[in-house]
């Protein structure tokens, strides 16, 4: 009755042999195609460092004044603007300004890619109903398993840095980029899309004048979800390299520091709290088309 | 394929089926030898929605479909314009079958040549009144400056103008339809499809918009398929008239054909309220000339309504009326008993 105590599984040996050929199979994998990938992905950690450069370097109350102007373009709150500028500066005050800016390049330049990515695939998605049962459980894999099993093939591939820290965050960020515009465009009144095409549309006038128009509320509701993951995931990805507040979060777990974390985390909130609701409001705003509803 | 401007379009449709369902085309054979709407359902979970259509719509002239709620109206208008592929037959518009276009002839075909004004109106929710006017023009690529100036004057003629910079949802559901005709008239194209185009509108406005579409026909003759549920629009604009039920055409005709003689029960039930004197008209009660006919000093034209007929009488004292045809050339007689037998009913006259 052995086999009712202890799951027979398969025996030790051959599960050994199994990881290890899979293992040594990407090793392999990793070695031969590992430099090319990594030139491939040359452009992004240019534009990464560039992003960061320009967030450092620029005199503080230019990037406050810049941001607060940008947080009010978004959402023409001057509650809003003024919010901003105080957590700014009470992040400054802290002295976490530079590692501050370095999280903000890196979620900027995270969601430029989210959206570069995410954009493309939910738009095709919203054509095919195929790809559409083909992706979406790619998408629940991705959703669902733990954040740290990313990092192990990126690492693999592109060892520790700035640009496997950003792949890692894309990767575990853009599934509701993808999802809610392939919802968005799904959700286009049929009648709406009926007149387009009665007046002769071509594909992209019905994507580009309705389609996506439309969707927009709904895209944004997936911009501002990728920006909260990209930013739950900054601190993981510190492990592997990537600059940041995650770091001083990091150190601070090594070494039982309860106020450097506290400072830290308060300030990623702080930063997710401003994208949050600049975003919500921009989307709200998208939105005033069916504000004053008739009847 | 250009917009020729005013030059017409006449189009004809022959041995139209639409099944609706996964496999519609294997069941035309048995609805044509008459597998009735609900077996079809029910045992086939398929839905008939158009019967062996055939309809000759002349270039120029406006066609008006009447029918109750889900007798296939929406669906027959849908194919001239194919937001609705048939499951068989064909639509042939200046002699070509829509249903053969290749995608792009098609998106030239409903550009240039159609335009439609929606049941549910169909407006672009972000859009405002002024940009969804100039909708089709803009897909047709013309400059700005001539999409604004051709939605302005089409926005004025719907009484619209005022509100051009708010948005479809600010707007009452009768603002909203006009924004839909403003649209499709906007678009200038020689075939109109008009959805239950002037359902929303309260009396007045629905008169007047009738008066726009009447004086347009006198203008630039339009081809326009026109679907209503009112029959005192229906005799008011329709050069010809379908009925369907069920997706059938039961009767086809002008509105004397309609209202003098209607098909069957369905029909009769229909015409019974309609106001006959202001309808029927004389050339179609009155006796046909005879030899040695007494004739009338007092003469009325054949065009004339019954209505029309019966005040000539109340201001002459004579017991006949000589109808005369367009050039005067007398055609018949009508005395007031025929005017009234016309103008009542005989079922009225029961009860
Ligand atoms: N896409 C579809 N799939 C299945 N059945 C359909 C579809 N579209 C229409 N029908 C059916 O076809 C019939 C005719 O519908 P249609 O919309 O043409 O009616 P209608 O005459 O325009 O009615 P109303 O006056 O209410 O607008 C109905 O029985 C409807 O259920
Ligand atoms: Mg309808």
């Amino acid at each position: 009755m052995e086999w009712l105590s202890t799951f027979p599984h398969l025996d030790d040996a051959s599960l050994t042999a199994l990881k290890k050929s899979i293992d040594e199979g990407f090793r392999t994998f990793t070695r031969t195609y590992g430099g090319g990938i990594e030139t491939f992905f040359q452009p992004l950690q240019f534009f990464l460092i560039q992003c960061e450069r320009i967030m450092t370097r620029t005199p503080w109350p230019i990037v406050i004044l810049v941001i607060a102007g940008l947080a009010w373009l978004a959402s023409r709150s001057v509650k809003l603007a003024l919010g901003c500028v105080v957590m700014l500066l009470l992040i400054g005050f802290f002295d976490m300004w530079d590692d501050t800016m370095k999280t903000i390049s890196m979620i900027f330049v995270c969601t430029v890619l989210a959206i570069a990515v995410g954009l493309p695939l939910g738009i095709a998605m919203s054509r095919s109903d195929r790809l559409q049962n083909t992706v979406n459980p790619i998408l629940d894999v991705m959703q669902t398993m733990p954040s740290f099993v990313y990092l192990i093939p990126v690492v693999m591939l592109l060892g520790i840095g700035r640009v496997p820290g950003l792949i890692a965050v894309v990767i575990y960020a853009v599934p509701p980029m993808i999802r809610l515009t392939n919802l968005g465009i799904r959700l286009v009144d049929k009648d709406v899309l009926e007149a387009a095409d009665a007046y002769g549309s071509s594909g992209w006038q019905r994507l580009f004048k309705v389609q996506l128009p439309l969707a927009l509320p709904t895209i944004m509701a997936g911009i501002n979800q990728t920006i909260m993951m990209a930013l739950a995931m900054v601190v993981i990805a510190a492990m592997i390299g990537v600059q940041g507040l995650g770091q001083p979060v990091l150190k601070a777990i090594s070494n039982q520091y309860f106020t450097l974390g506290m400072f830290n985390g308060l300030a990623i909130v702080g930063i997710a709290i401003i994208f949050d609701r600049v975003s919500q409001a921009y989307g709200r705003r998208l939105q005033r088309h069916m504000e004053v509803a008739h009847g | 394929m250009v917009n020729t401007g005013g030059n017409s379009t006449g189009i004809q449709i022959r041995n139209l089926f639409k099944i609706f369902g996964r496999s519609g085309l294997e069941y035309v054979d048995k609805v044509q030898r008459g597998m009735s709407k609900t077996e079809l359902l029910e045992k086939h979970g398929h839905v008939l929605g158009l019967k062996d259509i055939n309809i000759d719509m002349p270039a120029g002239s406006i066609q008006v479909i009447m029918g109750l709620s889900g007798s296939g109206k929406s669906t027959l208008i849908r194919h001239i314009n194919r937001l609705i592929d048939p499951t068989a037959g064909q639509v042939l518009v200046e002699g070509t079958d829509v249903v053969k276009f290749t995608p792009l002839d098609l998106r030239e075909f409903r550009r240039h040549k159609t335009a439609m004004v929606f049941q549910k109106f169909g407006l672009l929710p972000h859009r405002t009144v002024l940009e969804n006017t100039v909708y089709g023009l803009e897909v047709q690529g013309l400059p700005r400056g001539k999409q604004v100036e051709a939605a302005m004057t089409w926005l004025d003629r719907v009484g619209l103008t005022g509100f051009e910079n708010r948005y479809p949802n600010q707007l009452s559901g009768g603002m909203q339809q006009r924004v839909g005709l403003a649209r499709a008239l906007a678009n200038d194209a020689p075939i109109l499809l008009m959805d239950e185009a002037f359902s929303a509108l309260d009396p007045l406005i629905r008169a007047d918009m009738q008066s726009v579409l009447l004086d347009l026909q006198k203008e630039i003759r339009k081809t326009i398929v026109f679907i209503t549920h009112d029959l005192d629009e229906a005799l008011r604009l329709g050069d010809g008239i379908a009925i369907l039920r069920d997706g059938e055409i039961v009767q086809q005709g002008n509105s004397q054909d309609i209202v003098l003689r209607p098909a069957d029960d369905y029909i009769a039930s229909f015409v019974k309220e309609v106001n006959r004197g202001r309808v029927v008209r004389v050339a179609s009660a009155m006796a046909p000339l005879g030899d040695g006919d007494s004739r009338s000093t007092v003469s009325i034209a054949g065009e004339a309504t019954l209505e029309a007929a019966a005040y000539v009488f109340r201001q002459n004292d004579v017991d006949k009326l000589t109808v005369v045809d367009d050039a005067n050339m007398p055609i018949g007689t009508i005395s007031l008993r025929e005017v009234m037998n016309a103008m009542l009913t005989t079922e009225r006259a029961l009860h």
